[in-house]
């Protein structure tokens, strides 16, 4: 009897088509993925069981961290740009067109007036050992931050129309003063709904 | 001279010069491994990334209109005083002893719970629904602050309100050493 004989068929596949769309999702993933931004406050959120997600854009965001430091961060390079020409106007100080630059493609900073040519100064790669001394701030009606505050909110609503949404992320260990001294800034400007930044925290079962 | 023989052995000796045929075909396998290693790394890091928040809104203190009488006894007050330790009672100040409690879950969910249901029994509806007055003191931490907001979601306080602490709070706190 003649033996059967499997044919024998090679294990080799063609991974052209594999290939293509591997590297067409990972094109995918490079271009949507952001650079992630080196928080200096270095603030260690408290976990909550809420989870509403904050939007992408138009967000203000004051952090609070380091002992009582104060950290800015709002989006538009344009509204920063905007946002730095006035304030220099309101304080006096001249910047150039180049320290406008850097200061709209400046993603978070926390310095006082007085330190921020300095800071803008500053190559890039030395920002991380650059000692950032944080927004001065009060509960009164005038300061900085609220200076601040103000002259970004405008900007937002001169350039694009809209209205920004806030967000404070605190430290966890951060006392009670200083979170009172950044709600009362935004409640003198007639904010009263924000978001506070917390990590997620698996809610109960059942109670 | 220096160069290499590159033909392989002596077969063809004599015979014609055969330039030789590769395949074009090339071994994909670790190019597709390392493009899938990229894609996960790139999947795992955008997809983390996106901050959560709670929502607060605080009342607009900035002018006083349309105040509703509300019954005292309907209101709780907690007091967050420091070494993450916090103080509640019920109605008024000073009237009622305040009762030392921690921000666990058997500790003040507990305890908010217990509290709504007795003043839902306590009161005619529609408005049996507890308030909660939330005052942090300067020795409280933002943690402490946010434990709390977060309780009052779990345990579906209607009503609650961060309030700025009174003197006489604070003198109940400094009795049980909760302000240092």
């Amino acid at each position: 009897m003649p033996r059967v004989k499997v044919a024998r068929k090679s294990t080799a596949i063609d991974m052209t088509a594999m290939c293509d769309v591997a590297f067409l999702l990972l094109t995918f993933f490079i271009l949507t993925a952001k650079p992630k931004v080196e928080d200096p406050s270095k603030a260690e959120v408290p976990a909550s069981s809420k989870e509403v997600t904050i939007p992408d854009d138009n967000v203000l965001l004051i952090s609070i961290g380091q002992q009582n430091k104060i950290f800015l961060s709002f989006s538009g390079t344009d509204v920063r740009a905007e946002t730095l020409k006035t304030m220099g106007e309101k304080y006096k100080v001249d910047f150039t067109p180049a320290e406008v630059n850097r200061f709209s493609n400046t993603e978070i900073f926390g310095v006082p007036m007085s330190q921020l040519k300095q800071f803008l100064s500053t190559p890039t790669g030395d920002l991380k050992s650059f000692e950032q001394r944080g927004i001065p701030a009060d509960t009164t009606i005038t300061n900085e931050l609220s200076d601040w505050i103000l002259t970004a909110r405008k900007a937002d609503r001169g350039l694009h129309n809209q209205d920004f949404h806030f967000a404070i992320k605190g430290d966890r260990r951060e006392q009670y003063p200083a979170i009172n001294t950044v709600i009362s800034v935004l409640g003198h400007q007639k904010q009263f709904k924000f978001d506070l930044i917390t990590s997620l925290r698996k809610a109960p079962s059942g109670h | 001279m220096a160069e290499l023989d590159t033909s392989g052995g002596g077969k063809h000796k004599g015979g014609k010069v055969r330039s030789k045929k590769s395949s074009t075909r090339v071994d994909l396998t670790a190019m597709v491994d390392l493009a899938f290693l990229l894609i996960t790394f790139f999947m795992f890091t955008t997809t983390l990334n996106k901050p959560k928040a709670m929502n607060l809104a605080m009342p607009d203190n900035s002018e006083i209109k349309n105040q509703l009488p509300v019954a005292a006894t309907r209101t709780m007050t907690i007091l967050l005083g420091g070494h993450n330790k916090l103080m509640w009672y019920m109605g008024e100040a000073g009237k009622s002893a305040p009762t030392v409690d921690g921000y666990g879950p058997t500790q003040l969910r507990k305890t908010l719970i217990e509290n709504g249901n007795s003043v839902a029994a306590s009161h005619a509806a529609p408005d049996n629904f507890m308030i909660v007055l939330i005052k942090p003191s300067d020795k409280s931490n933002y943690e402490n602050l946010v434990n709390v907001l977060d309780e009052m979601s779990i345990t579906n306080v209607k009503s609650y309100a961060i309030v700025k602490i009174m003197p006489i709070e604070l003198e109940a706190l400094k009795a049980q050493g909760l302000l240092q």
